[in-house]
């Protein structure tokens, strides 16, 4: 009885001691399907990392970055490891409100992040977010359509090429539009797109002295391009649609081109939700021959906020989740094709991950392709290839994308849409004290 | 004629009734529907017909762990109905039986923090939140959910407490009954009907308020709101998963609103008609 007695007193002082030690870090994160698959493997994280436990907060996109927002400039200390995007990390590293990442380990090896996704997570040479998975955007076609329609498409088409595929590709009897492109409103959404789409034809939101564009040219060829052709070509209701709406258009048939992210690469080609998954092809993202394609550049990546008091741990966690060692791991349980992509050079270089993602190549260079500093045709004040990276961008880029939206669904017309754009942005940029 | 006019009318008025309830209640219906089909099916376009795989439940309840958020959004719902009758109760009486000439006014200024967007206040809650330590605690957002529903609470029993005569209530006192056995004893046992209601709109309320109970919790006090929204995604088609949230979120409220909603209309239509 004495024994057991001191046996079980024992066990209770060793794991009062160790529930003591043991240190909980809060994440918070996006249900992607990368994301979800980190939390399915953190058992990995936690078997070397005994002392550490891990706590997940997954919450919609647009929910999260008002939550992390709110608690970051509050210094409310509710998360230890934040995941953020591109747009987020310049901003935020600036007001000091992220801890630089350069403690990540020995073995972490930093120069294995793809130079442009580094570059877009760095102020001052300095990283301030590890990327999990990055992405540009390109094309992304129905190969048996496009032989259907006598043509073959180049790996680096021109925007013209792409309205005459379209057009041709569009079947409305058999419910085939030529191409599916993002209308619905958002910064993050038809902005993202028809920014990158407005690189290409030499437009600018900005120009050096932060005066508004809108009424130049260059935007006005872009927006009469993209909304004639998604008239012609583009699906019913397309000023609703965004990545997930056209991910299920082309998922079920109904699309003979999209340009969006080339993480949906993985998700077109799966045979388990694609009806399509072999008849895809993949090209760069079109461009108009001024040399900028209208390719975009993103990457979630997890930071870490200086309010938190437990950094080592968090950075024990960041090293872990976007190292080497969670590609392969991830790979030994789900194949390679499952990989978080956009990340690493090595990931690249790999013929096992080559092999089993065809769109590897065409993913790595549309990275490669997209320069967060020199985003358009002429010089402009600010980074960001499909967003501007300043904190008025969110709002002021959310009601030009409901303009734009507008005009796409017919309920204005470009001009106007334009005209409103140019004075919103006006507006946005006086009231910010960046012009008088 | 006129009883088959009268039948008729009534068949009408019933299937019109039918056809609008349907209306009202087809988007959780389909919510229902997409939870026991597959995620592919889910994305093929409009079909009621689900393969009936248990699937998506399987992978929710794997992915986040329904119990806790469930636990939460009971003990909350629940919690703050209870604060909010305790402050409640003796104000509407107040108001009700000893009313000045300011009493309307207050009234009104209550429902008038119902009007302000919640936004507007979010960064001056979330330091007080964070300054007092009530961050992702069960008892700050319990007292939350409180305040914000305070005013609907105090409006509908002040309603019913009219309705009750208050030569009752001087009889009590005649009979030397105390402030506090006036209220315990004569007054909230003839508004039961009219607490009962409230009670059970009060926690229909706080179990669907979605706006406090996310941007306040993190892991420890999150609720069943923040469990839906975790399965939102940007990038990737989760339908069927996300309708099988939404319907373990919704079920428990759904049921109890079924089997309460006698109470509940008789609350609600108490002294409309006079």
């Amino acid at each position: 009885m004495k024994l057991r007695t001191l046996t079980l007193g024992l066990l209770s002082a060793s794991a009062l001691a160790f529930a003591a030690h043991a240190e909980s870090i809060t994440i918070a994160t996006v249900n992607n399907a990368d994301m979800v698959r980190m939390q399915t493997l953190t058992e990995d994280f936690t078997k070397a990392n005994p002392d550490i436990t891990l706590n997940w907060v997954t919450l919609e996109e647009n929910v999260l970055r008002e939550r992390v927002t709110t608690d970051i400039a509050t210094k409310g200390g509710q998360y230890d490891v934040m995941t953020i995007g591109t747009y987020e990390v310049p901003i935020w590293a600036k007001q000091s409100w992220l801890l630089p990442l350069d403690k990540l380990g020995d073995d972490y090896d930093a120069k294995d992040i793809l130079p442009a996704i580094a570059g877009g997570l760095s102020v001052d040479g300095k990283l301030y977010a590890a990327p999990f998975y990055g992405e540009s955007s390109f094309v992304m076609y129905r190969k048996d359509l496009m032989d259907k329609a006598g043509l073959k498409m180049p790996d680096a088409p021109t925007w013209d090429f792409i309205k005459q595929a379209a057009d041709k590709m569009t079947d409305r009897a058999n419910g085939v539009n030529g191409v599916c492109l993002r209308g619905k409103a958002g910064w993050g959404e038809n902005m993202a797109f028809l920014t990158a789409m407005s690189n290409s034809f030499g437009a600018r939101w900005f120009d050096e002295n932060w005066k508004p564009q809108f009424d130049q040219p260059e935007w006005k060829s872009t927006l009469q391009f993209y909304v004639d052709l998604m008239k012609a070509d583009g699906p019913e209701g397309a000023s609703s649609n965004g990545f997930n709406e056209n991910l299920a258009l082309f998922q079920q048939g109904k699309c003979g081109m999209w340009i969006d992210a080339t993480v949906a690469a993985s998700m077109v080609s799966d045979p388990k939700s694609s009806k399509v998954a072999d008849k895809v092809g993949y090209a760069l993202a079109p461009d108009n021959g001024l040399g900028k394609r209208g390719n975009w550049l993103w990457a979630w990546s997890l930071a870490i906020p200086a309010g938190t008091q437990k950094t080592d741990a968090a950075e024990k966690f960041v090293a872990w989740a976007t190292s080497k060692h969670y590609s392969e791991l991830v790979a030994s349980k789900l194949g390679w094709a499952s990989a978080p992509p956009g990340t690493r050079t090595s990931l690249y270089a790999n013929a096992e991950y080559q092999k089993a993602a065809p769109f590897a190549k065409m993913t790595l260079d549309s990275i490669n392709a997209a320069d967060p500093t020199h985003p358009t045709v002429k010089p402009v004040p600010y980074v960001g290839v499909q967003f501007v990276a300043i904190p008025e961008f969110q709002g002021l880029g959310t009601t030009v994308g409901q303009l734009f939206s507008a005009a796409l669904a017919g309920q204005s017309s470009v001009d106007d849409a334009l005209k409103q754009a140019q004075d919103a942005a006006t507006a946005a940029m006086t009231e910010g004290g960046y012009i008088k | 004629m006129a009883r088959a006019v009268t039948t008729q009318h009534k068949t009408i008025a019933t299937v019109a009734a039918w056809i609008v309830a349907l209306l009202i209640f087809f988007p959780i219906l389909y919510t229902i529907i997409t939870s026991f089909k597959s995620e592919q099916e889910a994305i093929q376009g409009f079909s009621i017909i689900p393969s009936g795989t248990f699937e998506s439940y399987s992978e929710v309840q794997a992915q986040s762990g329904y119990f806790k958020f469930f636990f939460n959004s009971v003990l909350l719902s629940v919690g703050s109905t209870i604060l909010a009758l305790l402050v409640a109760i003796p104000a509407a009486w107040s108001m009700a039986f000893s009313p000045t000439k300011r009493t309307k006014d207050i009234l009104m200024w209550m429902l008038s923090t119902k009007m302000m967007p919640a936004v507007a206040v979010l960064f001056p809650i979330y330091l007080i939140f964070r300054d007092t330590g009530l961050l992702d605690s069960r008892i700050g957002l319990m007292i939350m959910l409180m305040l914000i529903n305070l005013p609907i609470v105090v409006w509908m029993l002040y309603t019913y407490f009219r309705e009750i005569p208050g030569e009752i209530l001087e009889a009590a006192r005649m009979d030397g009954a105390s402030l506090w056995n006036e209220i315990v004893y004569v007054l909230t046992p003839m508004a039961v009907p009219g607490i009962a209601s409230t009670m059970l709109l009060n926690i229909i309320l706080a179990w669907n308020e979605a706006f406090w109970t996310i941007r306040l919790t993190t892991t420890e006090a999150a609720p069943l709101t923040a469990f839906i929204s975790s399965f939102s995604s940007p990038q990737g088609l989760f339908w069927a998963k996300l309708s099988a949230a939404s319907t373990l979120a919704i079920a428990p409220i759904l049921i109890m609103g079924w089997f309460s909603q006698k109470q509940l209309v008789r609350g609600l239509t108490f002294g409309a008609v006079k």
